[in-house]
C-alpha cells in the first residue's frame, strides 16, 4: 500500500542535490508532495512528503546512494498527513530588530495567545557579525481577528523591536 | 437558470483567447444568469469569466459587494471589457475557481480604467481600485487565456504594500 513519508535531508550546499534526490526518488517509484527546501547557514536543506509503496527501511535503502554520494544527513518519518489540505492565510507579519535571544520565542509567544495558527514563518539574520539583524516573516490564519494581534505586539514593539502587520485578501475569481 | 460546470486547469479550453459578443440578446441575458449563479456557487468567488464555464466569449461577472471593508462598484456584468489604463502595482493573493486548493502571489495594478458594454449592450466606464480592480484584472485575463498560474511571483519574498505599525 502506498503511505506517505516525511523526509528530512540536508548537507552542504551544491549545486544538484535536488535533482539527484528526487532523480532517485522518482526511479524507486516514489511519488513527490507538498515540500519546503531552503538554503539554511550554507547547507541546503529539504523537507518533503514522499509517497511509496515500501516501508521507512526501504525508503531509506533507496536514498542511501545518493546520501553517501553527496554526504547528507536523511531522516526519514512515516507520516499521517495528505495533500488538499491547505490553510488559506489571512494575515502576514513581518517583524525584525536587532539580534537577540528570545525575539521568536516572545512575539511568536503574544501572537499565539492572540489567536495566531501560523501557516508558514520564515526567520533570517542579516547585517554583519557584530551587529546581526533578525528578521521574521510568516504568514496564517487570524483566528480571533487582526487587531487582537496588533494588541499583542505593541508591547513589544514598544521595546524596539518592528512589526508590521498586513491582512492578505484573497481574490478568487 | 443553472450553475453551470467549472473547467479546471489543465484544461486547454482555459487556454483559448475568447471571442468578442456581438448580439446582446435573450440567449446572452441568459448566459449572465447562468454564469452568475455559477459564480455565487463557487465557495467565496467574487468573480468570474466565460471561459471557465467553457463558453469562449468576453463576458466577466465581478461583484465584491458581499466583502467587508472593500470598495466596490456592486455587481459588474462586464462584456467586451477593455482595460485603457493602469497604474501602480501591488502584490496580492490570488485563488481561482479553475485552480482549486491552491493560492499564489500577483502583481497587479492598483487603479484601473476599464470600458465595457453590460449584458444589454449599454456603453459603461468604471474607475476600479484595490481588491476590486484585481478581481477585473484576473477575470480579463482568462477572455485571454491566462491564469494567475501565469502570473506568479514568490510567495517567500516581502513585495507587499504594508502599512506602517506602530
Amino acid at each position: 500500500m502506498n503511505e506517505w513519508f516525511l523526509i528530512t535531508l540536508f548537507g552542504d550546499d551544491r549545486p544538484g542535490i535536488v535533482a539527484a534526490v528526487t532523480k532517485a526518488l522518482f526511479d524507486g517509484g516514489c511519488n513527490l508532495g507538498e515540500a519546503s527546501m531552503i538554503r539554511l547557514g550554507g547547507n541546503f536543506s529539504i523537507m518533503m512528503m514522499v509517497r511509496h509503496a515500501g516501508d521507512a527501511t526501504a525508503l531509506e535503502r533507496l536514498l542511501q546512494p545518493v546520501v553517501e554520494t553527496l554526504s547528507l544527513r536523511l531522516h526519514v518519518d512515516a507520516f499521517a498527513g495528505e495533500l488538499h489540505r491547505h490553510k488559506e492565510p489571512d494575515v502576514r507579519i513581518t517583524v525584525f530588530g536587532a539580534d537577540r535571544a528570545g525575539i521568536v520565542a516572545q512575539v511568536t509567544g503574544a501572537l499565539a495567545e492572540a489567536g495566531l495558527n501560523i501557516v508558514d514563518l520564515e526567520t533570517d539574520v542579516g547585517g554583519t557579525e557584530d551587529k546581526p539583524i533578525y528578521i521574521m516573516q510568516m504568514e496564517g490564519e487570524a483566528t480571533q481577528g487582526i487587531e487582537a494581534l496588533r494588541q499583542a505586539l505593541a508591547p513589544i514593539t514598544a521595546e524596539g523591536i518592528e512589526a508590521d502587520i498586513a491582512p492578505i485578501d484573497t481574490v478568487i475569481g | 437558470m443553472a450553475v453551470l460546470d467549472v473547467l479546471t486547469y489543465p484544461d486547454p479550453r482555459l487556454k483559448e483567447i475568447a471571442a468578442p459578443v456581438e448580439r446582446f440578446d435573450e440567449a446572452l441575458r441568459a448566459f449572465v444568469a447562468d454564469l452568475d449563479e455559477t459564480m455565487r456557487d463557487g465557495p467565496g468567488a467574487v468573480g468570474i469569466a466565460a471561459p471557465q464555464v467553457g463558453r469562449l466569449e468576453r463576458i466577466v461577472i465581478v461583484d465584491c459587494s458581499g466583502r467587508k471593508n472593500t470598495p466596490n462598484h456592486g455587481h459588474m456584468v462586464l462584456v467586451n471589457p477593455e482595460i485603457s489604463e493602469w497604474d501602480g502595482y501591488a502584490v496580492g493573493r490570488e485563488g481561482c475557481l479553475s485552480v482549486p486548493d491552491y493560492t499564489g502571489n500577483v502583481i497587479r495594478a492598483e487603479r484601473i480604467t476599464l470600458e465595457a458594454k453590460d449584458e444589454n449592450g449599454a456603453a459603461q466606464s468604471f474607475e476600479l481600485e484595490g481588491f476590486e480592480a484585481r478581481a477585473v484584472q484576473h477575470e480579463v485575463d482568462h477572455l485571454d487565456g491566462m491564469l494567475f498560474l501565469d502570473r506568479l511571483v514568490s510567495r517567500r519574498s516581502d513585495l507587499f504594500r504594508r502599512k506602517k505599525y506602530k
